[in-house]
């Protein structure tokens, strides 16, 4: 299960690369040991753990701190066992197997391995990349889109875990242009909204304008009839799709 | 396509809480209607600005790096570039 951005949306994609992931894995006991003495030593890995990546990685192998949520054994068979683990990004699941085997007396390692989730992604929304090239294939030769418009999603889906802030139409170019949001151009927001908050701007037909910090929470912008609410981080729309109804400052006008 | 783009584009971001699991309420600060003649509702884009502004999750075989199947997924669409959310493995082993 892989989240792949295409084009304009590759630039959101990061933000998902550093959420929570939960996968499958197949482990292997080197010698029997009763199921209930697995889970007990499984359990002990759910919370904060100390890990060292393993050899085989791609980031310094210095010890570092990663979290564990859920650690679900569902089958278990001989020396094999089957479970289900929702873990921080960045936790080896290898070395969870490697040092269970340990804990166990007995050693194990990992025989497979498959990512369920990725954040708000998860496994019933993955398409083969076969499916991928007939769609393609159906929309290029046949001049069939709806086979294509299945499989993808809409950028906007990478940030839909975000609170969102959506803003008028006047509000919307002058946003994709870089420039700071303010309270009169929001025509509504989630509550609970913290100062400092990553949020997402949206426009009022869904269309994701930019991410930003909240400068304000949600009460004080609905209390407020002036002030900076978000100060955009990342702009995604492009510019001209809205109608331009911002000044530029004349040659030697003051702020 | 008809109907009411406001209406449309309420109900779509009323989608995207569900998909991201999103709880809050939404408060009302001023409530306006959007014009029709500019932008679109990204469920309704057309195809080239679809795949442009669009992503896939793909069931990955278990052989090729995260970043061989994004390579593939680039020439397939014929874009100049595409990126993954997966970790920073070099194998999924």
């Amino acid at each position: 299960m892989l989240p792949v951005a295409l084009a304009s949306s590759t630039k959101l994609i990061g933000l998902v690369m550093h959420s929570v992931k939960e996968y499958i894995a197949l482990m292997e006991l080197h010698r029997e040991v009763p199921r209930e003495r697995v889970e007990e030593v499984l359990r002990k890995f759910v919370g904060k753990i100390y890990q060292r990546p393993p050899l085989r990685s791609s980031v310094k192998r210095t010890l570092r701190v990663r979290e564990v949520y859920e650690i679900e054994i569902l089958e278990m068979e001989g020396r094999h066992v089957l479970f289900r683990v929702r873990c921080q990004s960045g936790t080896y699941i290898r070395k969870i197997c490697h040092d269970a085997g340990l804990i166990l007396g007995v050693e194990a390692h990992m025989r497979e391995l498959r990512r369920i989730a990725t954040a708000h992604f998860r496994e019933e929304h993955a398409v083969r990349l076969q499916e991928v090239s007939e769609a393609l294939y159906i929309w290029r030769e046949l001049g069939d889109e709806s086979f294509l418009r299945k499989i993808l999603f809409p950028a906007e889906v990478i940030v839909a875990y975000l609170p969102k802030v959506v803003v008028k139409d006047g509000a919307v170019d002058a946003i994709a242009h870089g420039a700071q949001l303010a309270v009169p151009g929001i025509a509504r927001l989630h509550e609970g909204i913290a100062k400092g908050d990553l949020v997402a701007i949206f426009t009022l037909k869904g269309e994701l304008v930019a991410l930003g910090r909240a400068q304000m929470s949600s009460e004080e912008i609905m209390s407020s009839e002036r002030g900076i609410a978000v100060a955009p981080t990342r702009v995604f729309m492009e510019p001209g799709r809205y109608p331009r109804m911002w000044r530029r400052k004349k040659q030697g006008e003051k702020s | 396509m008809s109907q009411d783009p406001t209406k449309k584009g309420l109900e779509f971001l009323e989608w995207l809480d569900r998909f991201g699991g999103v709880k809050r309420r939404w408060l009302v600060k001023s409530d306006e209607p959007t014009d029709p003649k500019y932008g679109c509702v990204p469920s309704e884009r057309p195809i080239d600005e679809a795949i442009r502004k669009g992503m896939l999750v793909i069931d990955k075989p278990p052989g090729p790096t995260s970043h061989e199947v994004v390579a593939w997924i680039k020439r397939m669409f014929n874009v100049e570039k595409a990126g993954h959310g997966g970790t920073l493995e070099p194998s999924s082993l």
